[in-house]
């Protein structure tokens, strides 16, 4: 397979125009944009990324995401999780499942794929290709909906200021949850995926000409 | 330095492909990969600028009016989006509300009108200008964090969590809310990248008596998808 990187050209990451003969520090003629043959420092700042978010996701899951204090009853805690068990007995299953999808499920599967992606492209894998592109594209997709939590949780403490009777805060746990979302798509930005085909052994090349 | 206009490459896998003339709406992908190379947009130019116009008075009338009311023993209250983070940041929460702020009404903001700038400005002569470049990079790096279907969703969530405990009616900007995620989506699936390739006619011929110097590339797979997606 003919590769840019075998013929010696670069593309550019914005627009799209692929130049041959660049010189470092060279600029896209078309748009400008600084042109790099693979995103820079790919791996290690992924790594760093994933791993801050990992850290994070610890607090995310283990603190508060909303404190709600309503009159007459004491001052109740919600994690994340309590949330989802919250709907799922008030008799909201849609809820409880959208919100477990979009908050539990989905970074979790971002944190493990791009764990994987990392680990696989680091020792030159070769092993499923195509399968791998498309994990990386999935995550690139479904990152941002996990902002859904953050957005529940300041619309609530938006509404809820009835003073004396009831007030929503927000907790620590979603600070620490909100970043863990950016930081996975952050990640995902500096991914490069053609890292993964670059270090692929040689495929079946079909008969070009 | 010298540009390859006659080529692409994937931007996922690094393969080479020559360049086809796309038909209407037709999308070309990666032999290797199936990664989209390249989309035909033409059709698209015409309906994006009063999708675009339509979204910015959507989300006029989002920001505007209060996303919800509350009614609780006899006292009511009211947020908007801005009020939301005011109170996020009146409790010391600023990372949070600045999140909040970007993703939901200055990102989406700057991303409807920097579209009608550069829609406009394109369409009067075809030429760009040198700041026009930097616009469309921008336009391009902001986009992911442009969150308002998110925010949408999210607000159904907390409308129903609130059903529960205390009276709650929609407001306006609810409403408005939900018309500007469906306009987004339609909006945003123009990329402005494509904008570079929409080269004026008398280029578009060279390119295609170039084509035979690079037989050696492959060409792309053009796929059958003439599915025009509906506003
Ligand atoms: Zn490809």
């Amino acid at each position: 397979m003919k590769t840019a990187a075998r013929l010696g050209m670069v593309l550019c990451g914005h627009c799209a125009a692929l130049w041959k003969d660049v010189q470092a520090h060279d600029r896209c003629g078309r748009c400008g944009a600084r042109l790099h043959p693979r995103k820079p420092d790919s791996l290690s700042r992924t790594w760093a990324l994933v791993i801050a978010a990992c850290i994070m996701y610890l607090p995310a899951n283990l603190l508060p995401v909303m404190i709600t204090a309503s009159f007459p009853r004491e001052e109740q805690q919600d994690t994340i999780m309590s949330g989802i068990i919250y709907f799922w007995t008030s008799g909201s299953w849609v809820l409880a499942v959208i919100v477990f999808i979009a908050s539990f499920l989905v970074p979790l599967f971002k944190l493990a794929v791009m764990i994987l992606l990392l680990v696989t492209a680091w020792r030159h894998s070769s092993w499923r290709l195509l399968e791998r592109t498309r994990l990386y594209r999935i995550v690139e997709l479904i990152g941002r909906w996990s902002m859904l939590d953050v957005f529940v949780v300041s619309l609530l403490a938006g509404l809820v200021q009835i003073q004396g009777f009831a007030t929503v805060h927000a907790g620590p746990g979603i600070v620490a949850f909100a970043a863990v979302v950016v930081l996975t798509m952050f990640a995902s930005m500096s991914f490069d995926p053609r890292l993964m085909w670059d270090t692929g052994a040689p495929e079946q090349e079909k008969p070009d000409e | 330095m010298q540009q390859l206009p006659d080529l692409i490459a994937c931007k996922e896998c690094d393969a080479v492909h020559r360049r086809l003339t796309l038909g209407h709406n037709e999308v070309a992908r990666c032999s290797r990969c199936g990664a989209e190379l390249e989309r035909d947009m033409r059709d698209h130019v015409g309906r994006v600028l009063p999708l675009t116009i339509a979204s910015l008075f959507m989300y006029v009338i989002a920001n505007v009016f209060p996303v919800a009311g509350l009614e609780f023993h006899g006292a009511v209250n009211h947020t908007t989006l801005m009020g939301a983070v005011l109170s996020l940041g009146a409790e010391e929460m600023y990372l949070l509300a600045f999140l909040v702020f970007v993703t939901t009404i200055l990102f989406p903001l700057f991303q409807l009108l920097g579209l009608i700038y550069l829609l406009i400005s394109i369409s009067g002569t075809g030429r760009r200008s040198h700041g026009l470049n930097l616009w469309v990079r921008m336009i391009q790096t902001f986009r992911p964090w442009v969150m308002v279907e998110v925010l949408l969703l999210g607000a159904i969530v907390a409308f129903v969590k609130l059903t529960s405990m205390a009276t709650v009616f929609p407001g306006p900007a609810l409403w408005a809310l939900g018309g500007l995620a469906l306009l987004f989506a339609s909006v945003l699936s123009f990329n402005p990248r494509y904008i570079w390739h929409m080269a004026p006619p008398e280029r578009r011929k060279k390119l295609a008596t170039a084509a035979d110097r690079t037989s050696a590339a492959p060409s792309a797979e053009k796929a059958v998808t003439a599915k025009p997606e509906s506003p």
